[in-house]
């Protein structure tokens, strides 16, 4: 999803009840939309949800759209809090405030130094090292997830990462940092082991 | 960080995801260069984090939303005439 996309979306239609155009703005943000909902489910079904809900609620409160944040800022926004809604429906337990998203200096501190980053291209991107970052992905805390799937996935800047999720940029600094670092090592874990047997 | 004793490390760390972004000030881009020259445990875990980036970015199959799904959220939103005009 990028801006000259949003851009062509006409809102001025939308608001009209342009079903036409709608039916345009599913097409352009459902691929986007699907992914965040897979990546913070983990589950087909629960992704589909995750998309049906956004654009039912896209539906009912466009009307209201003031267009102080960009068209695709306010989807993920939607799209965000009805994935984080889900998550907290589903597992009640979940604790999504800061707490939760790491704020102790130890989760940031390295501890695997073998350096893979060498290694060739085909070999990192073997099925296994995809799979590996897949799951590593799966197991960071929510609050921390949805910034990296905004952030670095989909490649939202800092700034409207912040705006979708009503987060401060530095919190949203933060937690793509400590995101970053802990997929750093689960990857630096597995390589490190691979290269290592190879030695 | 027992393996990794610079007294600079822990706090040039913080900045190293802005770094990568491009994004950290001048100064202190300057700083954590400097550190980076001499620290190999430092640059081990900045080479590694933009690996780590570079395989999220990797251009794998593009996962678009299965048909079926396409169409049960179209009925939904009571788009069906518009099912056939995928833009």
């Amino acid at each position: 999803m990028n801006k000259t996309m949003s851009l062509e979306i006409s809102l001025e239609a939308l608001i009209a009840g342009d079903r036409a155009e709608f039916a345009r703005l599913v097409d352009t943000y459902s691929g986007p939309i699907y992914r965040l909902g897979l990546r913070m489910l983990g589950t087909p079904q629960d992704a589909e949800d995750v998309l049906q809900n956004t654009f039912l609620n896209v539906l009912t409160h466009l009307s209201t759209f003031e267009g102080r944040s960009s068209l695709s800022t306010w989807l993920y926004r939607i799209a965000a809090n009805e994935a984080l809604m889900l998550i907290r429906k589903k597992k009640p337990e979940v604790n999504m405030d800061d707490a939760q998203a790491g704020e102790n200096d130890e989760d940031l501190l390295p501890t695997q130094f073998v350096d893979w980053s060498a290694l060739p291209e085909d070999e990192l991107l073997s099925g296994e090292g995809k799979q590996i970052l897949d799951a590593a992905i799966q197991t960071l805390p929510e609050a921390m997830r949805i910034v990296f799937v905004l952030r670095d996935v989909e490649g939202l800047s800092i700034k409207e990462t912040a705006d979708a999720l009503n987060l401060t940029e530095t919190n949203v600094k933060t937690r793509l940092l400590r995101a970053r670092m802990f997929l750093r090592e689960q990857l630096s874990m597995y390589y490190g082991e691979r290269i290592t047997r190879e030695e | 960080m027992t393996d990794h004793a610079h007294t600079n490390c822990e706090e040039l760390l913080s900045s190293l995801s802005l770094y990568i972004d491009g994004e950290l000030n001048p100064e202190l881009c300057h700083e954590l260069e400097k550190h980076l020259a001499g620290c190999d445990n430092c640059r081990v875990v900045l080479n590694t984090t933009k690996r780590t980036l570079d395989l999220v970015h990797a251009p794998i199959e593009k996962l678009d939303v299965p048909e079926d799904v396409r169409e049960r959220l179209f009925k939904r939103l009571k788009l069906d005439d518009y099912l056939n005009q995928k833009s």
